[in-house]
């Protein structure tokens, strides 16, 4: 519902805008343009991502994100203190992380949705603490390979599609850092003012 | 650093076969298949590309875009964030593809190496569709009372795309 708002909302506001400012003119080849743009965007970018799709179902399988969960236990323990003894959860986030680190959205969810499941358990109905932190870190990209905005620079003839991974790993990290503060800080917050 | 990075996406492609198929994993049909999800991945997005890069041409072409950038130059100055990318910005936590859409559009018309379109891919790279996460988590899970989960979420989105401008002006000048 929410794209149906923000797609008649756009339309009419350009409509609106191109009558005001006078462009009316170019408003109908600019539409037909743009709808011709996406399909050459996606022919562009199909290869780079059909290739990458590749490489991450490889490490899957030869048991890569199994390798990062174990690398990641210390850490995660420390988010989720709540859960630290329960070993059904914290396997679950730490394949939930592990996989989004791969990129591998798909399997990421539903790792995580398990994950929150068995944490909702403990307080039906109301988010506790660990299961906003793991909403937070889900929501906060931490990709190892932004493979799909690298096809689209690539489709859009960059040669170096992927010169913007220090500046990815950079901002992703501290983007995480700022929503796990965040939600730390709230959790204060929330617990002195129930 | 360049160099490095040039390496990087062949040393990857190497690495991991070898890995895999010390594991004994079947690289190859491993491949075949994760190649077939990305192309199922490719048609899924493909009918919201269609829709929202006709409707930002229409905002670009109507003059809509440089008001709505002109409004925001000022802050979005005052905090590095090009104004141009302001459209990602709004529609980042609601929809993947539609941010997609805008983003690609950026990197497109503005050059792929350009700042604008640097800070776009960066963003794109480095941010999720909070919205769409926090409905499918907290639906999941049966969660009424979400708490501090959405602002806290949005915090992180926000410092996302600050840090997105900042590290573009600091990694390529």
């Amino acid at each position: 519902m929410a794209m149906t708002a923000i797609w008649t909302g756009m339309t009419t506001l350009s409509l609106l805008c191109a009558l005001v400012l006078g462009r009316g003119s170019a408003l109908a080849p600019a539409a037909l343009e743009g709808a011709a743009a996406a399909v050459e965007l996606a022919l562009g970018m199909a290869g780079a991502l059909c290739l990458w799709m590749g490489v991450m179902e490889v490490m899957a399988r030869a048991g890569l994100a199994e390798k990062l969960a174990k690398l990641l236990s210390p850490l995660l323990s420390r988010l989720f203190p709540d859960f630290r003894q329960d070993r059904g959860v914290m396997d679950a986030i730490a394949a939930n992380v592990s996989a989004n680190l791969l990129g591998l959205g798909n399997a990421a969810t539903p790792l995580g949705l398990e994950a929150a499941r068995r944490m909702s358990k403990k307080t039906p109905g109301v988010a506790g603490d660990s299961l906003c932190m793991l909403v937070v870190c889900n929501t906060a990209s931490i990709q190892l390979l932004p493979t799909t905005v690298a096809a689209v620079r690539l489709s859009a003839g960059c040669r170096t599609p992927f010169d913007i991974l220090p500046a990815v790993w950079v901002t992703s990290l501290c983007s995480v850092t700022v929503g796990v503060l965040a939600a730390k800080g709230f959790a204060r917050l929330w617990r002195t003012r129930p | 650093m360049s160099g490095l990075l040039d390496l990087l996406i062949p040393a990857i492609l190497a690495g991991v076969s070898v890995y895999g198929m010390a594991r004994g994993v079947d690289v190859y049909d491993s491949l075949l298949q994760g190649a077939a999800r990305g192309l199922k991945i490719l048609l899924g997005i493909l009918p919201a590309l269609v829709t929202l890069l006709t409707v930002v041409a229409m905002l670009r072409a109507s003059g809509a875009m440089e008001v709505l950038s002109a409004a925001l130059a000022p802050v979005m100055d005052r905090l590095g964030v090009p104004p141009e990318t302001v459209p990602l910005m709004l529609v980042r936590p609601i929809s993947g593809s539609a941010a997609l859409g805008v983003g690609s559009d950026l990197i497109a018309s503005f050059g792929p190496d350009s700042p604008v379109g640097r800070t776009a891919a960066v963003m794109l790279g480095s941010t999720e569709t909070t919205f769409y996460t926090i409905a499918v988590y907290f639906g999941a899970a049966g969660i009424k009372k979400t708490r501090y989960a959405i602002p806290a979420a949005l915090c992180a989105d926000l410092a996302g795309f600050f840090f997105a401008a900042l590290t573009v002006r600091l990694f390529f000048g």
